[in-house]
């Protein structure tokens, strides 16, 4: 704005003044102002810098330089004696070489469980494909679709010489992933609607009806959603009908990921200021086209932090589904250590699950900020 | 001054009273809530001709011009644009939206894209133009108000003169019969105001339809075949502008052109 100014005016533009002198800029002058300003100031800084190191010492004494890396294979499967013995002083990684299969991959067959490997790496190519504007068109959607069969025919088997696999041995990572991914890709499409026909004027019982449905869902908790789709629902059910206990548990995280987005996304529709949508009927832009071109495009880039907010939360939410019996990544882990070999080897399990769980939140994270930049640059207010 | 009011007077545009009236507004009557905003409004603008609408704020004027296009709707009476009625008939709403183009004060501008696709998007999507006759349009219209070289950038990067000219652009790009200007200038910083108006001056120079709402006097002189004077909902008086300006007939309207040029 002030450079079109200027150039406006036809006049050159002021000369900067030289470099800022050293003690206003650089890490040294920035310490010196943030950390220690004053005496108090810098009595603070202290105490937490001895705390910080004192912690992250303790972390990297038990994590790393006390750590039982491997244990030898005896008679009776491993001998976990030099783990027993440094329990307290350092960490028994041993525990998560022998059981991450089962942490990743839960009951699925042994032998096969290179399929639900497989389904992980197309999961995060699928991911890291959809993040990518330049691939944001039409055929991305089809993209999906064939991923999606593919993902199905892996995971069941059955047909291609694959040997069938129930879902009920299903489990670990490939579960997380399938809840999380298909639950926000659904529950998202369906927060844009409701958030659109509860700020409908023309059509009020859409309106009531999407205004009940928020209410309602966000009104219980998603646990007792999950022991209704799991329990309560199957009582409806006509006499030997019988849906699959994930696809149920999934329905219920799709509408209730669904019912906190809508909310999100009524927020950016709110914040759009009103003449957009009157510049677009004045231009004779019909109510979808509208909504599509003018309306959306910005209401939702204004929304991208607190979207990703719910997204990563969802993504943690699917551990949840371990109360009504289904071995997602978190559930797998915790059933990996109930070995009588490796009990007492929870904090293992537990760091190794937490760092899985950082990296995706971390690169959605990550990834909203980049687009948010990216858009940003784009637009430029 | 002299010279630019003889300029206007002797185009060739003279407003066609034989045609059918482009717009005809017959006893509208509008109520928020309980508040009486429009009252029996009635008013004729000829095809090719100018209108200047002006009166103190909260007279209904803006409200008044809103109802043409019908982003308001008018509760009583009748508005016939184009010779379509206004009604609750979308098909009706369509084709007077597509005749007419509409520059607001806030000017309105698709943040998220470029000036180029602001102008292009209505005409490929509501007149099905191909993108590149669509382009050639849009490129021709900016290059009428005198901003070509901006067609890249988006509208965060102009100043709000420019900004509201592409807002002009992208309505003729609609290749309207009648445009509508709701205080094209209200928002605008005061050196930035002249490049607005002289983009105006050109359109109404073409013989375009214009009702305008502003409070741009001289704008009036210059163009208007007829000023409207409005007040608290009601069309008071009207006339061409230099009779309505040297000689008011009515008290609410001397007391309003006192206040202006008191202001100016």
């Amino acid at each position: 704005m002030a450079e079109a100014n200027i150039a406006a005016a036809g006049a050159a533009p002021l000369p900067a003044r030289e470099r800022p002198p050293a003690n206003i800029v650089g890490p040294v002058a920035w310490a010196r102002t943030n950390l220690f300003s004053t005496w108090w100031s810098t009595a603070i800084t202290l105490v937490l810098l001895y705390l910080i190191l004192r912690a992250g010492w303790g972390f990297i004494s038990w994590g790393l330089i006390h750590a039982v890396w491997t244990v030898p294979q005896g008679a009776n499967g491993p001998d976990t004696s030099s783990c027993r013995a440094a329990i307290g002083i350092g960490a028994c990684w041993a525990a998560i070489g022998e059981k991450y299969r089962f942490m990743l991959f839960g009951f699925y067959p042994f032998s096969q469980q290179w399929r639900p490997a497989i389904v992980v790496l197309l999961f995060v190519g699928l991911f890291l494909i959809s993040a990518n504007r330049r691939f944001w068109r039409k055929e991305l959607a089809l993209i999906w679709i064939v991923t999606m069969i593919v993902i199905g025919v892996l995971m069941w088997g059955g047909i291609l010489g694959l040997p069938h696999v129930a879902q009920d041995q299903w489990g670990g990572l490939p579960i997380t992933l399938i809840l999380a991914t298909f639950g926000l890709a659904l529950a998202f499409p369906l927060s844009v609607f409701v958030a659109l026909g509860r700020r409908s004027t023309k059509l009020p019982a859409v309106k009531m009806l999407c205004v009940a449905y928020v209410e309602l869902i966000r009104g219980v908790p998603l646990i007792s959603l999950l022991f209704m789709a799991s329990v309560m629902f199957p009582l409806f059910l006509p006499e030997g009908m019988d849906i699959d206990k994930l696809l149920r548990a999934q329905v219920a995280i799709i509408l209730f990921a669904g019912a906190y987005l809508a909310e999100v996304v009524r927020a950016g529709l709110q914040a759009l200021p009103k003449g957009q949508g009157e510049a677009a009927d004045a231009l004779g832009l019909s109510y979808w086209k509208k909504t599509f071109l003018i309306i959306l495009p910005q209401a939702l880039r204004l929304v991208i932090p607190p979207l990703v907010n719910t997204f990563i939360g969802f993504f943690k939410d699917t551990s949840l589904v371990l109360i009504i019996g289904i071995f997602d990544l978190l559930k797998s882990g915790i059933t990996a250590i109930a070995d009588p070999n490796w009990q007492g080897f929870g904090n293992e399990m537990y760091v190794t699950l937490a760092i899985i769980y950082f990296v995706f939140c971390f690169a959605m994270s990550k990834y909203s900020r980049g687009l948010e930049r990216e858009l940003d640059r784009a637009r430029r207010r | 001054m002299s010279t630019a009011m003889d300029m206007a007077q002797g185009a060739t545009h003279a407003p066609d009273a034989s045609a059918p009236p482009a717009i005809v507004l017959d006893k509208v009557n509008k109520w928020y809530g309980s508040m009486h905003v429009l009252r029996d409004v009635s008013m004729t603008v000829a095809e090719k001709e100018r209108v200047v609408v002006c009166g103190p704020s909260g007279s209904g004027k803006s409200t008044m011009i809103r109802c043409i296009n019908r982003l308001e709707t008018h509760q009583e009476g009748r508005i016939v644009v184009d010779g379509t009625e206004l009604t609750d008939d979308l098909r009706s709403l369509d084709t007077i939206r597509r005749e007419v183009g509409m520059v607001f004060q806030s000017f309105n501008l698709f943040p998220h894209l470029t000036i180029l696709e602001n102008c292009t998007l209505a005409p490929i999507w509501v007149r099905k133009m191909p993108k590149a006759e669509a382009e050639e349009l849009a490129m021709y219209y900016l290059g009428r108000v005198k901003i070509p070289e901006q067609a890249k950038k988006y509208p965060g990067q102009l100043s709000g003169g420019q900004q509201q000219r592409v807002a002009i652009a992208r309505a003729l790009c609609m290749k309207p019969k009648i445009m509508l200007f709701d205080e094209p200038t209200s928002a605008l910083d005061p050196e930035m105001i002249k490049e607005v108006l002289d983009t105006m001056v050109t359109l109404a120079e073409s013989g375009m339809t214009m009702v305008c709402v502003t409070h741009e006097m001289g704008f009036a002189r210059q163009v208007a075949d007829r000023v409207v004077f409005m007040d608290r909902g009601e069309v008071v008086e009207s006339g061409p502008p230099t009779r309505m300006f040297e000689d008011p007939q009515t008290d609410r309207l001397k007391l309003f052109l006192s206040q202006i040029l008191r202001g100016h």
